[in-house]
């Protein structure tokens, strides 16, 4: 096992040690608290918070790439070709909307709670998932393209077969971009009154208490790193697939 | 931005058939013309009350914009050129924001300061369709990054001379806008300063430390590492987490209090969206001088040039393009991360965007966001044609 590997593995098992048994880290997180703040989140219960997060970041993340797989594979067959420029164009207009400011417009729509959260994020993820798609699907190497043409494949099979697995690494490596943005902005949702760790990071600005702060933060940063190094060892193995394919 | 993606090639069109763009658009028209056009509400908490077309406008002007709206349709199917189309789309949207304004002065009764009027639902749909075919207009006519500034000048004096007019002065937006004149443009301060200056520190801190990654390789990956894992903290959290360290420092470092370090406000804002804008710099500046020709860098070496030399005239000015595209992405995220300062006290637009949650005010939100976006948006389009241009100097 290499070093990288242990300390991901280390930092794992601490994780889950803080979800399950919580209590166990008060000694270490009361170093933070001053006159007998609580060292630990007393509000609700850590473990659900977090699975409450990552359900919302889940469920976002598979809708973006439905929709943002679908809209990338449409606008770059002949039918939508048409629609290749402007959707390029308005992805990246989309880019400069904050999310907060998207967050807090669903609100009149949706009302408080966890539904302007997931539209928000969906519509967030959205944006990476595509621009890596197109990226995916344009720059494919036009022999094998045309190999595929060559062996009488329909247009369906050539995507199917041939044009989405090798553009996959890529697509993938777009929703991992987004679910990291997403891990993240989620926390923000908690404004909206979502269940997400931000409501013990928010818990800790409001009372001062730096120990709920550095908790929220670091369950996130910690998942955050484990989820990109998952998806990026994920990218690497389908890469060297692709590769051996192609060669 | 990408208004400048090349246009594809087609088959010449007849100026009779439909365009699919267009059909997208007038189909979203449509179903804007159906919606309510404006929202009336007694006062700022009560529900609004929809009103379509004829009832938010005097019958004059809602015939006036029916007819603006099918030259707008006509222009969105038929296969005209972009540049008429572009015209059309334009003329369009600004006659839906003067209107919005009228409709407001038409529906607030004379001396009401309590009534709000604020665009309804058609108004957005109808004027994201049309901003649709303007956009897809400007796609298509590939304009040259200067004609892309000069553009975006035009339009930022056009919504000036809106809002100097007064056209739009009883929209709620606006009216929330009268109650905080002064404290809007001192949060706008501070949210250009917080934007703006954790940009400029993190280009002077992160080029010169790309640059010591490039030369030493062996840095590299664990400073590029580091910062990735900066980059997962949520905004929130490091805002937060900053508080205590910086209220040390300022406590105990002496000096540190009387330049302006302190555990709450702008301190920890700009220190933390300087080591989020920290990673895209350093690894553009290390991805662009990496991608430097090697003939280049040959060329320059038989001319005698030392190891420095070639660097700082030679290497660094030919990464140039790609160091700016990573301040521009930076510079657009900062725009938009600032707004979460405010939850620490350290101010900008967010302060209205998170007092709108609070009193769920919406138009108080809107005051705090349509600001924000229209600065990134601004700040996008500036720095990419200043990339276009400079990357048309080196690359061939």
């Amino acid at each position: 096992m290499s070093w990288g590997n242990l300390i991901r593995l280390v930092a794992l098992l601490t994780l889950l040690a803080l979800l399950l048994w919580p209590d166990a880290f008060s000694g270490a997180f009361g170093l933070l608290t001053t006159n007998g703040q609580p060292a630990i989140y007393n509000q609700g219960n850590l473990l659900d918070i977090t699975l409450s997060h990552l359900g919302i970041v889940a469920v976002a993340t598979l809708g973006a790439t439905i929709i943002a797989v679908g809209l990338a594979i449409i606008v770059t067959r002949p039918f939508g070709a048409e629609f290749l420029p402007v959707s390029r164009s308005l992805a990246n207009i989309g880019q400069t909307f904050p999310p907060v400011a998207v967050l807090a417009l669903a609100v009149p729509m949706l009302g408080f709670g966890t539904a302007p959260t997931l539209v928000a994020l969906f519509l967030y993820g959205l944006l990476p998932i595509f621009e890596n798609t197109l990226t995916g699907l344009t720059g494919l190497p036009p022999a094998v393209v045309e190999a595929a043409r060559g062996m009488g494949m329909s247009g369906w099979q050539r995507l199917l077969r041939v044009e989405l697995p090798i553009a996959l690494p890529v697509i993938l490596a777009g929703i991992r971009l987004s679910v990291v943005i997403s891990l993240a902005t989620a926390t923000i949702g908690s404004t909206v009154a979502a269940r997400t760790l931000g409501e013990v990071i928010i818990a800790g600005l409001l009372s001062n208490n730096t120990a709920f702060v550095l908790q929220g933060g670091l369950i996130v940063g910690v998942l955050a790193v484990l989820i990109y190094d998952g998806l990026s060892a994920l990218e690497r193995s389908l890469l060297a697939r692709t590769g051996q394919t192609r060669a | 931005m990408s208004l400048a993606a090349p246009a594809i090639d087609r088959p010449r069109p007849t100026w009779l058939a439909l365009d699919k763009l267009g059909v997208l658009v007038a189909v979203a028209a449509g179903i804007g013309i159906a919606l309510p056009f404006a929202l009336f509400r007694a006062n700022r908490i009560v529900p609004g009350e929809a009103m379509g077309l004829f009832a938010a406008l005097p019958l004059h002007l809602a015939l006036l914009l029916v007819a603006t709206l099918i030259g707008g349709f006509a222009a969105a199917l038929l296969r005209w050129p972009a540049h008429l189309k572009l015209a059309v789309g334009l003329v369009v949207v600004g006659m839906l924001f003067v209107l919005a304004g009228l409709s407001a002065s038409h529906l607030t009764p004379d001396g009401d300061s309590f009534a709000r009027v604020s665009p309804g639902a058609g108004f957005w749909v109808l004027a994201f369709a049309f901003a649709l075919l303007v956009t897809d207009a400007l796609t298509r006519l590939a304009l040259r990054p200067w004609q892309r500034v000069a553009m975006l000048l035009a339009v930022a004096a056009a919504m000036a001379l809106l809002l100097w007019s007064g056209l739009w002065n009883d929209l709620s937006m606006l009216r929330e806008y009268a109650n905080r004149a002064q404290s809007f443009w001192s949060e706008a301060q501070t949210h250009l300063g917080l934007a703006f200056g954790s940009v400029a520190i993190a280009t002077l801190v992160g080029v010169p430390l790309g640059m010591v990654c490039y030369k030493f390789a062996a840095l590299r990956a664990s400073v590029l590492n580091l910062l990735n894992i900066v980059q997962t903290i949520p905004s929130i959290a490091l805002f937060g987490l900053l508080i205590a360290p910086l209220a040390w420092v300022a406590a105990h470092v002496p000096g540190a209090k009387a330049i302006g370090i302190s555990g709450i406000g702008a301190t920890p804002a700009l220190v933390a969206l300087f080591a989020y804008s920290l990673l895209p710099i350093v690894a553009n500046t290390v991805v662009g001088l990496v991608g430097v020709s090697p003939a280049a860098i040959d060329a320059a070496r038989g001319m005698g040039m030392t190891r420095w030399q070639r660097l700082l005239s030679v290497e660094l000015p030919l990464a140039f393009p790609v160091i700016l595209t990573g301040i521009r992405i930076v510079l657009v995220q900062n725009i938009g991360l600032t707004t979460i300062a405010a939850l620490v006290g350290g101010g900008g637009f967010g302060v209205f965007v998170f007092q709108g949650i609070g009193q769920t005010a919406m138009d108080l939100v809107l005051l705090g966001a349509v600001p924000t976006v229209a600065l990134a948006f601004a700040a996008a389009v500036v720095l990419d044609a200043l990339v276009d241009m400079t990357a048309r100097g080196t690359r061939t």
